[in-house]
């Protein structure tokens, strides 16, 4: 070939095959753009589908007439007269009972008004809607409920409220909250990262540092890495067959003179959350450690510092934000699992609070599974509100995760 | 005061032979190290100038399946002996890198860290103090000792290492190409800090500035692949630097410092 010979395009034939690139550029860049739309818009979708049932209008009935207690209309009672109603209407047993619970002075005005409701009016939900059918057809659903049930009350509610937050389960919708569910995810939570931070981030230091390239190693990585995918329930599996069953003496806490629990309790449920995140915050783990630039560790090396020395002064605290991140997100995975702890045996029906590692549980993904098969449209408006206060939780802890990484920056 | 019919040797090392797995990266190498000298080792890229250098303080032990044959001597002493514990040569041999690494640390703390971890016991402010003046630093950072090292210059960082170095009193340190990421007065000024060093310290330093080996070294060695089609390197020519720039007894010495050749 002569190097003086052209064999490119010059001129117009240039411009256009340029036009050609372009056009062929612009289609690829629509279909990277729609894949985008199509993610966001499922991600919207999901948003909705949560929110639109956790508000909306609700048609109901008072079993018996507020009258029958109080001259005054409800809402305009005070603590004290609240207080009276109940004292002078519910029967001592079930007074006292209430009061062992938790005082009844203690107790806030709202969670006396509910009290109220729901052991003397006593509610009777007739009908729910979504928020967005309450919002369409707003004229419709009154003249529904004007026809289908005259005595009913039509009120437009969210059913998430700081109430629903703060009160225990309860048998009726309309009461029930998610207090213990959310004290359940939180200790269970507590002890997975008690149990898997260190012993994860013990494994990772020992992959990257003192770990040689030989076969036994390279399958125990692998291993590790396979772990990660391996689904939850299967984790379940094995959180029944060792915590629950064969260390239930443990994890009963009979062997702490416990008596009134078996293996079922948060202690079995978090050690299977703590094995079921072990992988990832091993993985994790390991990134963080390899992020550490060599030049560190020869620095500290030449100078004469034992591997310890040059681990436990350098390689850690420059792995240590990272460490933290990818266990916080390691467990912001398994706040929402479900499987595992209905294999372990979370209960779906408890109201009291968790009082430590050896007390029955419940969950938060629990709770809303439970409610989200029940048939009464009023327990589906609650497990959307369940739901929405376990994508806060969720969220709070991936921000938390976001913050750590940013306050300390790479200083290398 | 030692004459000169009696040189003190620093370092020996005797058919001396470097392997990376099976692959022989440095072969035969047999050189006596004079105390208080600084000793350059040049050569073409690849010839195993670094692999050389990092076997005198055991640094090669961190690379997987490494090991060397033949033997480093120390005051007599094997360096690779049984009974020698790689944690001890380093203490006693420094090491400065390429690349500026100090820590992410204070400069006080960059000086201290390393005093500490070996057990020193005497007033650190002013081992700091003394480090820094030696590695002459002390003028330029004296105000900011709290400063994070990452806040100083590049040349001002390899000085800092330097200073890391000396702090914790090694008999000999060994420099790898310690001013190639350096501008030319930053080079200058470690050039200038070596001849002060050589007073307490033997040196030994790799560079593949052919002025600086003449300008700083007393003694060179020229490495080169050892022979066509082999790709293990050894030293082909040891003497005096004068020798090695003005009469080079092996042709591909001179080709390579009069720049005809790699
Ligand atoms: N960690 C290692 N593992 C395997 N082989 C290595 C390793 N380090 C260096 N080598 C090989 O050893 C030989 C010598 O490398 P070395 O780094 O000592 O050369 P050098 O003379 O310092 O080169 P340069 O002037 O480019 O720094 C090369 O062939 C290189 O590929
Ligand atoms: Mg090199």
């Amino acid at each position: 070939m002569n190097p003086t010979d052209n064999h490119y395009p010059t001129g117009e034939s240039f411009r256009k095959s340029l036009n050609g690139r372009y056009r062929i550029a612009s289609i690829w860049q629509a279909i990277f753009f729609s894949a985008l739309l199509i993610a966001l818009l499922s991600l919207a979708a999901l948003l909705y589908n949560v929110v639109d049932g956790a508000f909306g209008y609700v048609a109901f009935e008072y079993k018996n007439d507020p009258t029958e207690f109080t001259a005054k209309p409800l809402d305009d009672l005070n603590k004290q007269e609240l207080l009276e109603i109940l004292q002078t209407n519910l029967s001592s047993g079930a007074y006292t009972k209430l009061d062992n619970e938790k005082t009844m002075e203690k107790r806030s005005k709202s969670v006396l008004y509910t009290l109220v409701l729901e052991r003397l009016i006593q509610v009777d939900t007739k009908k729910t809607w979504s928020m967005t059918d309450s919002i369409l057809r707003g004229n419709e659903i009154k003249a529904e409920v004007a026809k289908k049930y005259p005595e009913a009350k039509l009120e437009f509610r969210s059913w998430l409220t700081p109430v629903f937050l703060t009160t225990p389960m309860s048998s009726k919708a309309e009461f029930a909250g998610v207090r213990t569910a959310i004290l359940g995810s939180l200790w269970m939570v507590g002890i997975a990262i008690l149990f898997a931070l260190p012993i994860g981030t013990g494994a990772a230091i020992y992959l990257q540092e003192y770990a040689t390239k030989n076969f036994l190693n390279r399958i125990i990585q692998t291993n590790i890495n396979n772990l990660a995918g391996v689904p939850s329930i299967v984790y379940g599996m094995l959180g029944l067959a060792i915590f629950v069953r064969a260390l239930e003496p443990f994890t009963s806490g009979s062997m702490f003179g416990i008596t009134d629990t078996n293996g079922r309790t948060i202690l079995s449920a978090g050690l299977t959350m703590g094995i079921l995140v072990l992988p990832l915050i091993i993985i994790n783990g390991q990134e963080a450690i390899k992020a550490v630039p060599d030049s560190l560790r020869q620095a500290a090396y030449g100078i004469g510092a034992t591997r310890w020395q040059t681990i436990w002064h350098h390689v850690l605290p420059n792995a240590l934000p990272g460490i933290l991140t990818g266990s916080i997100l390691a467990v912001s995975r398994a706040i929402g699992e479900t499987a595992p702890l209905i294999i372990v045996g979370a209960s779906t029906f408890i109201s009291l609070d968790p009082e430590g590692p050896f007390s029955k549980f419940t969950a938060l993904p629990i709770q809303v599974y439970q409610w989200t098969t029940r048939a009464q449209t009023e327990f589906h408006a609650i497990a959307a509100s369940a739901i929405i206060v376990l994508l806060i939780l969720l969220l709070t802890l991936n921000a938390a995760a976001v913050i750590i990484r940013n306050r300390v920056q790479r200083k290398y | 005061m030692q004459t000169n019919e009696t040189p003190e040797y620093a370092i020996e090392t005797k058919d001396l032979s470097i392997f990376y797995g099976a692959f022989k990266a440095v072969s035969d190498v047999n050189m006596l190290l004079e105390k208080q000298k600084i000793t350059a080792i040049i050569g073409p890229s690849g010839c195993g100038k670094s692999t050389l250098l990092r076997a005198f303080n055991r640094m090669n032990d961190f690379v997987p399946n490494s090991h060397v044959t033949g033997e480093i001597l120390m005051r007599g002493q094997n360096l690779y002996g049984s009974n020698i514990d790689p944690v001890e040569v380093r203490r006693s041999i420094g090491m400065v890198f390429q690349k500026p690494n100090p820590f992410p640390k204070s400069i006080y703390e960059n000086i201290a860290w390393g005093a500490r971890i070996n057990g020193f016991k005497g007033n650190m402010d002013e081992l700091v103090e003394q480090s820094l003046r030696g590695s002459a630093l002390w003028e330029e950072v004296k105000d900011v000792l709290q400063k994070s090292a990452y806040e100083l210059s590049g040349g001002q960082q390899q000085r800092l290492c330097i200073a890391r170095t000396i702090a914790i009193q090694p008999s000999i340190i060994l420099m790898d190409e310690p001013a190639s990421a350096l501008d030319p007065i930053s080079t200058l000024r470690i050039e200038e800090l070596m001849q002060e060093l050589k007073k307490n310290y033997t040196i030994i330093i790799v560079t593949h500035n052919m002025q600086q080996a003449a300008r700083v070294s007393d003694y060179t060695a020229m490495m080169m692949l050892d022979k066509e089609g082999s790709r293990s390197g050894t030293v082909i020519e040891f003497s005096e630097t004068k020798r090695i720039f003005t009469n080079p007894k092996d042709k591909r010495t001179e080709d390579y410092v009069t720049g005809r050749f790699g």
